[in-house]
């Protein structure tokens, strides 16, 4: 059993690099889509106001995507490098999606992002399009394969534990493949990934027309963006990946959790807009409940019923109970691999096998466990009810907002006026809220599956490498400097070149009347014959 | 089609696709990083520096995937050698990723800005970034020759005894040179294919002497290998291809010249490392005449060899243990199973002829010389 401060310095380790990573990945997503629908629209009508505006959000996108290409190969290898017992217990069915994502998705993304920046006067405008759909195609392709073995980790369908090889193996590719909880996970992470490409492009075409800068380019960019926006975000709220809570026992815990649902209420049960949860007494002050919404949202029904943690939780140690068994006979088995009847028993029982290694962290050999360590094992599959409130508002809050910023702007670029200033202000004050909400996404799905890494199969406390503590320390102490230099290049580069603007794009086209000519502070650019 | 579906054979060809993939890297990635090492040697003013970077600017992005792939293969077709190599390599990987880290972002930033501080700064990081990660990868190499200092306990969880200084021996640092030398000579012969006249010919120069030294160290590493210096193991136990994946139960015993036993039984063999010697020699030979097309190739399959020469040398092995041999990974114990790799396969089959097309083109749009001229002209460069 690897050392606990080894645990959370790699876990510590694993959410710095992770979250990190996610600050270049959505905007990578979002704006891949959206340069290729303004390259569409430039090949469609032949305008060259559209190809600067390709090449324009373009050059901002190439500056983030680098940091997302740099930071992502560092997640590929820390599965290996911190979590080695993870990487060979699960190693059968997980990286089989990390390396067809490398196949599929990388490939494809980094040959044409080369050819999108260097192609332009090589090759035909219809060329170049389709050059520029495959790039988006590729990290598209990409997110779907990251979040089919990430969906694995929340609900490893189609895998079963072989004791002849000690760890996990496939036995149905298709079940991983088209697991539900993944494909719920893809479409709510793409979309916001789309959201946040939008809220860049908006946040950024609001501040140039504030300013009365390149307002052909902003202005077309800011109807885009609305537009794209208002889909989008529908389909984050929409499609948001509560459907795949009802699948599984930790699945369940979490949706409990994130809803600070001590006991199973009948159904359809009720949603608490706020309140405080308190861990310890089990229950939620100054709780504030809509009836019937979270049966609703849960379910997709009024009729199931949502589990209550502490049911769950006697659910739990019932596992761990048939878990044991399993544990036993695997021990038999190991000790002696002729003993048939051994894995007759341990094959019988192995779905249960992880519950019983919950008892690992109060006692080396489970198979003393008493009473007591059983309870306290079922206890700790609840992961920290009020982490998982809070972050799961907090998201939604965020969500909520931005679906009304881009509904009023989309409304505005329907009407002949410009958009009022009071919006482009807000735009411009939304720019961090689409990272923020995924943060803090990223932060419920992966911090409310504790104390699993693999849920219900491999508890995280066991799935360290055996490093030293110096190892970690400098490692995060590496990566906190190297990235954190870079987030300030990355971050100066970005204000440097949306300042400077697109330059040459304001002569190129005409200007939509109206537009500017209502904001006697601001200097109108002259159309251009 | 069934016979390729046996677990034995799919284990083979996992063991030939993790050799494709490493080879793809070094083919691809390794011209752009021996390009990068060179920098400072064969571009004198910021010009020139961005000639050679440029020859590389639109696919050294594509050339990289080979290495995350590779990463991906090696997790998903061989787990257990994954999870024990990535974590007792943990700091030399940590300092491969420091490079890998920097590289995509000098890329992309040096010529963002005019300042010449910022841009030396970046040249620097280039440059290290194409110096530092083949000679880690060399030294690698030269370590699982060797064999590293690792067991498994009753439950497969791996535990390496040895430190990043334990990596740092004679015998594999040779080896991390031999990997410098190489790259940096098809380094160079990208650059005399790709770039401008003066950048061309002080690659060329360089690059002739890289492909000797290259040469001329690797057919050194095969005498040391015979005298014992680079490792050697033999399989005492017979090899079950079919068997479950669990590398502990067969008997392994240190062997001074084992790395010779596949020759000595099929010497035939011994046309990968001579194809090995005789690519780096054939290419110092074109760097002499200015065949520049052909000299690429040359140390392009001069490269392939030298990777292809260790795979061949330690088959069945792929990474023998030192405290205890009985526990050494080897293609017939330490790969994923049946389904897994049948699975993979489909997908390699599917997508790997698709990658090769679409990077060919690539390549193809991007055909012709860097030059002076041509990027202060182009709408986009580096």
């Amino acid at each position: 059993m690897p050392d606990p401060l080894i645990v959370d310095l790699s876990r510590l380790q694993f959410a710095l690099t992770a979250m990190y990573h996610f600050l270049f990945v959505p905007l990578t997503l979002g704006l891949s889509i959206l340069i290729a629908m303004m390259e569409t629209v430039y090949v469609m009508t032949g305008r060259p106001i559209w190809r600067e505006m390709t090449k324009f959000w373009g050059l901002l996108f190439g500056i983030n995507f680098a940091l997302g290409v740099a930071t992502g190969i560092t997640m590929e290898f820390q599965f290996g490098m911190n979590w080695a017992f993870y990487s060979h217990y699960v190693g059968d069915v997980f990286g089989a999606p990390l390396a067809i994502e490398g196949l599929m998705a990388f490939f494809l993304e980094a040959t044409f992002v080369g050819l999108f920046f260097f192609g332009w006067d090589r090759m035909g405008a219809r060329q170049h399009l389709a050059v520029t759909w495959l790039m988006a195609l590729g990290t598209n392709f990409s997110a779907l394969w990251i979040l089919i073995a990430n969906g694995w980790m929340q609900n490893p369908v189609g895998a079963v534990f072989n004791p002849d090889t000690m760890r996990m193996e496939v036995t149905d590719f298709m079940a991983v493949m088209f697991n539900p909880v993944a494909q719920a996970k893809f479409v709510h992470t793409v979309s916001a990934g789309y959201v946040t490409g939008a809220v860049f492009v908006l946040a950024v075409s609001a501040w140039y027309m504030v300013k009365g800068r390149h307002i052909a380019l902003a202005q077309r960019s800011f109807v885009i963006a609305s537009a794209f926006g208002v889909a989008s975000t529908l389909s984050v709220l929409v499609l948001g990946d509560e459907s795949g809570y009802a699948v599984t026992d930790h699945q369940k815990m979490k949706l409990a959790a994130m809803e600070a649902m001590w006991h199973t209420e009948e159904a359809p049960a009720s949603f608490t807009l706020i309140g405080i949860p308190d861990q310890e007494a089990q229950e939620t002050r100054f709780a504030i409940h809509i009836p019937w919404v979270m049966g609703i949202i849960g379910t997709r029904s009024l009729d199931t019923e949502i589990k209550g943690i502490v049911e769950l939780v006697d659910d739990a140690e019932a596992r761990v109970r048939t878990g044991l068994i399993a544990y036993e006979a695997l021990e038999t088995f190991k000790a002696d691999r002729s003993d048939m009847q051994a894995r007759e028993r341990f094959i019988e029982y192995r779905e249960d096998l992880g519950y019983a290694q919950l008892l690992k962290q109060f006692t080396e050999d489970p198979l003393l466990a008493d009473d007591e360590m059983i309870r306290q094992a079922a206890w700790s599959t609840v992961p920290s009810v009020p982490a998982a409130f809070f972050s799961f508002r907090f998201m939604v809050a965020a969500g909520g907002i931005l679906l009304i910023l881009f509904v009023l702007a989309f409304f505005y670029t329907t009407q002949e006026a410009a958009p009022p200033n009071w919006l482009l202000k807000a735009s411009i004050l939304a720019f961090p809220v689409p990272w923020v909400a995924m943060e803090l996404g990223w932060f419920l799905a992966e911090f409310g599956r504790q104390p699993w890494v693999i849920e219900g199969v491999l508890p995280t406390f066991m799935a360290a490498s055996n490093l030293t503590v110096s190892d970690i320390l400098i490692t995060i102490v590496g990566f906190t400097v190297v990235y954190g230099v870079l987030a300030i290049i990355e971050v100066q580069l970005m204000l440097a070149a949306i300042s400077k603007g697109p330059g040459i794009v304001d002569e190129l086209d005409d200007l939509v009347p109206g537009l500017g000519e209502n904001r006697p502070d601001t200097p109108v650019a002259a159309p251009a014959e | 089609m069934e016979f390729l579906f046996d677990y034995g054979t799919l284990r083979v060809i996992w063991w030939a696709l993790l050799g494709v993939l490493l080879i793809g890297f070094a083919v691809t990635d390794g011209f752009d990083m021996g390009a990068a090492a060179l920098l400072p040697l064969v571009g004198r003013t910021d010009e020139e520096r961005r000639v050679v970077i440029n020859t590389v600017g639109p696919v050294w992005e594509g050339n990289q995937v080979w290495f995350i792939l590779g990463g991906g293969a090696i997790f998903a077709a061989w787990p257990a050698l994954y999870a024990l190599s990535f974590s007792g390599f943990y700091l030399a990987m940590f300092l491969v990723l420091f490079f890998l880290i920097l590289r995509p972002v000098a890329f992309k930033y040096r010529s963002k800005r005019t300042g010449e501080k910022w841009r030396r700064n970046w040249d620097v990081a280039l440059m290290l970034s194409g110096l530092v990660p083949p000679v880690i990868f060399g030294v690698a190499v030269g370590n699982a020759l060797l064999g590293v200092p690792f067991t498994f306990d009753g439950d497969l969880r791996p535990d390496y005894q040895g430190g990043l200084f334990g990596l740092l021996n004679p015998p594999a640092i040779f080896c991390g040179v031999v990997s410098l030398a190489m790259l940096a000579a098809h380094g160079a012969a990208w650059l005399h294919l790709k770039a401008d006249d003066v950048v061309a010919e002080r690659a060329r120069s360089i690059g002739t002497k890289a492909a000797l030294a290259a040469a001329a160290l690797f057919a050194f590493g095969g005498v040391f290998t015979a005298a014992g210096w680079l490792g050697g193991y033999e399989l005492t136990s017979t090899a079950d291809f079919t068997g479950p994946s669990h590398p502990i139960g067969k008997t392994v015993e240190a062997a001074s010249g084992g790395w010779f036993q596949n020759y000595r039984e099929a010497p035939i063999l011994l046309g990968v490392p001579l194809l090995g010697i005789a690519g780096l020699a054939l290419s110092a030979v074109g760097f002499r005449a200015r065949a520049k097309t052909l000299t690429l190739l040359a140390s392009g399959v001069g490269v392939a060899m030298v990777i292809a020469t260790v795979g061949v040398s330690m088959f069945p092995f792929l990474l023998p243990s030192t405290v205890d041999p009985s526990h050494s990974l080897m293609v017939f114990d330490a790969s994923s199973s049946r389904n897994t790799l049948r699975n993979m396969l489909i997908a390699t089959v599917l997508f790997l002829p698709l990658i090769l097309g679409y990077t060919a083109w690539a390549y193809r749009i991007m055909r012709g010389q860097v030059t002076v001229a041509s990027i202060s002209e182009a709408d986009h460069a580096y």
